[in-house]
C-alpha cells in the first residue's frame, strides 16, 4: 500500500474562530471594567477577582474529573469567564468565602450538573449571584464607596438605584458613566463595559441587538412611566445605575442562555428590558438586571421554539 | 441584486489564477468509469482486447437520465470490470493502454443540428454532464418539462471555492467560446436571455466576458459580492434574478436553467468538432503539491499520474481532495482516475489536513447566521445525532444543500453537514420503501 490518505466528509477546512478565543476575547473585554472596579474599590476587589477565576476553573477541572468523570474542558477558558462574571457582580467587600460558595453554584450545580458548557439553562454567574442573595441577603447588599487608591477604610455606601428607593441624594451622571458609585464591584463604571462591549462588537463576538434593544427598552420604559405621570422618568439614570450595562453587554449576550436566531435575540432583548423597569419601578427590591435576565434565560426554548427562520424557498407558508 | 443570507469567507488561495492551462498528454493508463453522471450507469461497448480511438464511444446506457462515455485515447482495452471508486461501491471501469498515437474515432464529425431536437441529440451524444460539480445529464437538463416555462439560461461562473481556478482559466481563455456556447444554447432550446454570473474577486473575468458581450443584448455579465457559496444554484439564481427555486424544486420551476461556464463552452466547441468530453481542465493546487497549476488532462488519467505531471509532492500528501475544500470528495488512493466533473484535484499536506476536533455546542447561532438556506444547522445535528429523523424533517433537513458553512463558521467544530448527511440518506432510504 502507498502512503496511507485521511479521508474525511467535507468540509475540508474550518474557520479560525473556537470556543476558547471567544471565550478569550471575553475575558479581554471585561478587562477594562475589571481595571475600573480595581480603581475604585482597591485591592481587595483585585482579590475577589483572582479568587473567583481561580475557584471557576478548579471546581471545573475538579467535578469533571471526579465528580462527572468527563473530559477536561478548562482550556475552553468559559470557567474562566464565569469567574471573572461573577467577580464583577459581588459587591466589593463581599466576604471571600461566600464568593467561593458562588463560584461553587456557578460552576458545579448551574452549569455541569446540566451537562458542561452549552447546556446550562440559565446564565452561570448571575444564577449563582441570586443564590447568594438568598443566601446572604446582608453582606450582599452592603456596598462600599467608591474611593480610588487614596482612600482608607471602606465606607459602606447605598447604589443609586438604592438610594432611588430609600431617599438621598443621587449621584451625579458623570460619576455615574465613569463608575465612581457605589455598586458591585465591575458594574458601575458604564465607561469601562461600553469599551468592552464595542471590542466585543468589532470581533463579531456578539452582535448588537441584544444590548441594543435591551438598553434602548429600558431607557424608552423609564422615561415613559415616570414617577410624574407619563414622559417624566429619568432614561439616563437607569441606564446608567445598576448592573444594566454589564448585564445587557455581557451576561444577556451570553451564548448558551439567550437565543439561536435574530428574531428571537429582539423578542429577549426586549422580554429582559421590560422585566428590568418592570422590577425597579413597581417591587420592593431596587434593582432587577439579574431576576429579568434570570427569567428570560428560562423563557429561551420556548422562544427558540417559536422563532424558527424563514428557509430560503420556502414560500409564503414556510 | 438579490444576496442570499448567511454564507461565509474562507481563504480565496486562488494561487493559480494566473497560470495558464497546460496540456498533460497521455498517460500510462486509463481507467474510466462507467458512471460519470447523475443517473443511470452505461453499460460497456467494448470488451477485454478491443482496440478503440480517441473520441469513440465505451458506454452507452439506454436510460433517458444517462449520458454515453467515451474514450479519451487510442489503444487496447486490458479491462472492464468493476471497482471501488469514491462512492465506496463498485462501479464497472474500462481500463484502456494507451498506444500513444491518439488516433481519432471515425465517427468524431461535427453533428448536424437543424433543430431542437437534433441538437438535443447532439448534446446526448457528446457526453456532455454539469461540470460545475453535479454531473446531471446536459440533454436532459436542457429539456425541461414542457409546462416550465424557462426565460433565463443561467451561466455559473461564479467558482466560489477556494483554491479553484479552472472556471476562471476557461473565462480568460476561450472567452468567444463561451459565448458561442450560449448563443447555440439560446437559439435550439429557445431560450431569450443568458445571465453570466461572476465573483467580484475575479475582476478579469468580468471584464474581457462584458467586452465580448457588447453588441449581443441577449447576454449579460454580472459581477455578484464573493461570499461563499454563490457558486451554488439556488444562491446563484436567486442573486441574478431574484426568484428562489421552492424547497425540492427544479430550477427550471423558477424560469431558469443552469449551466457552468466550461459546459457551455464545451457545446460550442462540440458542434463544431464533434469531438465529444474526453478532457478537463483541472486545479492543481494544496500545500504539498510542488508546482500547483491548471492542468488539461484526459479522461481517466490516474491522478497519481496528474501529480507527477505537476513535479510530484514537495511534503507527503495527507489528504488528497477531488473538488474544492468546501464540497470536494476526499480521495483513498492516488490510483483513482479524474472524471468528467472533475475540476480540481489539491493534496494537502498533514499541517492542511489537520482537523480540529468535535466540542459541545456553545449555542453561540454562528451555524444559523451562516446557512444559506436559512436552517438550524445545530438542531438538525442534536437531532440525527438523537436518531429523531422525523422531528429533523420536520425542521427540513432535506432542504440541506451540504455546502459546509454550518461547520466551517462553527467554533465548537461540530460536525453538522456530515450529520445532516446521514440524517437525509436515512430519511431518503426510508421513504424509497
Amino acid at each position: 500500500m502507498e502512503n496511507r490518505l485521511s479521508m474525511s466528509s467535507s468540509p475540508h477546512i474550518r474557520g479560525d474562530v473556537s470556543t476558547s478565543r471567544i471565550m478569550l476575547d471575553v475575558l479581554i473585554a471585561l478587562v477594562p471594567a475589571s481595571l475600573a472596579g480595581v480603581y475604585f474599590f482597591g485591592l481587595h476587589a483585585a482579590l475577589t477577582i483572582i479568587i473567583c477565576i481561580v475557584s471557576c476553573v478548579l471546581f471545573e477541572y475538579l467535578s469533571r474529573k471526579f465528580l462527572f468523570k468527563r473530559g477536561n474542558t478548562i482550556s475552553d477558558l468559559s470557567a474562566a469567564v464565569t469567574g471573572l462574571l461573577l467577580a464583577l457582580n459581588l459587591p466589593p467587600a463581599l466576604p471571600k468565602w461566600m464568593a467561593i460558595v458562588g463560584c461553587f453554584f456557578a460552576i458545579v450545580v448551574i452549569k455541569q450538573l446540566f451537562g458542561g458548557i452549552g447546556q446550562n439553562f440559565i446564565n452561570p454567574a448571575l444564577g449563582a449571584r441570586v443564590i447568594l442573595l438568598v443566601a446572604y441577603g446582608t453582606r450582599m447588599t452592603q456596598w462600599t464607596a467608591p474611593r480610588g487608591f487614596n482612600g482608607a477604610d471602606a465606607v459602606t455606601a447605598a447604589t443609586p438605584l438604592g438610594i432611588l428607593k430609600e431617599g438621598g441624594e443621587l449621584p451625579g451622571y458623570l460619576g455615574m458613566f465613569l463608575g465612581n458609585i457605589g455598586g458591585s464591584l465591575g458594574e458601575t463604571s458604564a465607561l469601562a463595559l461600553i469599551i468592552g462591549g464595542i471590542y466585543l462588537l468589532v470581533r463579531k463576538v456578539i452582535t448588537w441587538e441584544i444590548p441594543v434593544i435591551y438598553i434602548g427598552t429600558v431607557a424608552l420604559l423609564s422615561w415613559v412611566l415616570g414617577p410624574e405621570g407619563i414622559f417624566t422618568g429619568d432614561p439616563l439614570f437607569h441606564i446608567l445605575a445598576g448592573g444594566l450595562m454589564i448585564g445587557a453587554i455581557f451576561m444577556a449576550t451570553d451564548y448558551t442562555t439567550s437565543p439561536m436566531t435574530r428574531k428571537g435575540a429582539i423578542i429577549f432583548a426586549f422580554g429582559c428590558g421590560l422585566l428590568t423597569v418592570l422590577f425597579r419601578l413597581y417591587t420592593n427590591m431596587p434593582e432587577g438586571v439579574s431576576y429579568a435576565i434570570l427569567l428570560m434565560n428560562t423563557a429561551v426554548p420556548l422562544i427558540d421554539r417559536h422563532t424558527v427562520p424563514k428557509r430560503f424557498g420556502g414560500g409564503a407558508n414556510a | 441584486m438579490k444576496l442570499f443570507k448567511g454564507g461565509v469567507h474562507p481563504p480565496q488561495r486562488k494561487n493559480t489564477a494566473e497560470m495558464a492551462t497546460v496540456a498533460m498528454g497521455v498517460p500510462s493508463v486509463v481507467i474510466i468509469p462507467m458512471v460519470q453522471h447523475l443517473g443511470a450507469p452505461c453499460q460497456p461497448k467494448v470488451k477485454r482486447g478491443d482496440t478503440v480511438k480517441v473520441g469513440q464511444p465505451i458506454g452507452d446506457s439506454d436510460a433517458y437520465v444517462s449520458a454515453p462515455i467515451h474514450s479519451s485515447v487510442s489503444g487496447t482495452v486490458t479491462k472492464a470490470e468493476p471497482l471501488v471508486l469514491t462512492g465506496g461501491k463498485p462501479v464497472m471501469c474500462v481500463e484502456i493502454k494507451p498506444d500513444g498515437l491518439q488516433e481519432v474515432f471515425e465517427g468524431v464529425k461535427p453533428p448536424v443540428v437543424d433543430s431542437r431536437e437534433s441538437f438535443l441529440a447532439a448534446i446526448r451524444a457528446s457526453g456532455l454532464t454539469g461540470l460545475g460539480g453535479a454531473g446531471f445529464p446536459a440533454h436532459v437538463k436542457l429539456n425541461p418539462p414542457k409546462d416550465a416555462k424557462v426565460d433565463t439560461l443561467v451561466i455559473n461562473a461564479a467558482e466560489c471555492e477556494p483554491y479553484i481556478t479552472s472556471d476562471y482559466r476557461e473565462c480568460i481563455e476561450n472567452t468567444h467560446g463561451i459565448i458561442e456556447g450560449i448563443l447555440q444554447v439560446l437559439k435550439w432550446t429557445g431560450i431569450e436571455k443568458a445571465m453570466i454570473g461572476i465573483e467580484n474577486n475575479k475582476p478579469e473575468a468580468v471584464k474581457v466576458l462584458s467586452q465580448a458581450v457588447s453588441g449581443i443584448p441577449s447576454i449579460t455579465v454580472h459581477s455578484l459580492p464573493t461570499r461563499y457559496p454563490q457558486g451554488a444554484e439556488k444562491t446563484l439564481i436567486y442573486a441574478l434574478t431574484g426568484r428562489q427555486v421552492p424547497s425540492g424544486k427544479l430550477p427550471a420551476d423558477v424560469g431558469c436553467i443552469v449551466m457552468n461556464v466550461v459546459s457551455v463552452a464545451f457545446v460550442a466547441s462540440y458542434l463544431k468538432t464533434g469531438m465529444p468530453l474526453i478532457k478537463k481542465r483541472v486545479t492543481i493546487d494544496g500545500s504539498a503539491v510542488q508546482n500547483p497549476g491548471n492542468v488539461e488532462v484526459l479522461i481517466g488519467t490516474p491522478i497519481k499520474e496528474v501529480f507527477d505531471f505537476c513535479g510530484g509532492f514537495k511534503s507527503e500528501p495527507k489528504k488528497v481532495i477531488m473538488g474544492g475544500p468546501m464540497m470536494g470528495v476526499s480521495l483513498f488512493s492516488l490510483d483513482l482516475p479524474v472524471l468528467k466533473l472533475n475540476n480540481a484535484l489539491l493534496a494537502f499536506d498533514e499541517d492542511e489536513s489537520r482537523i480540529p476536533g468535535e466540542t459541545a455546542c456553545i449555542r453561540c447561532a454562528s451555524c444559523v447566521r451562516a446557512c444559506p438556506m436559512g436552517l438550524l444547522p445545530y438542531e438538525l445535528d442534536r437531532l440525527v445525532n438523537a436518531k429523531k429523523f422525523e422531528e429533523a424533517q420536520k425542521l427540513h433537513i432535506l432542504d440541506c444543500v451540504e455546502c459546509g458553512c454550518c461547520v466551517y463558521a462553527c467554533p465548537a467544530k461540530r460536525l453538522m453537514v456530515q450529520s445532516i448527511r446521514i440524517g437525509k440518506d436515512y430519511l431518503r432510504r426510508n421513504a424509497k420503501k
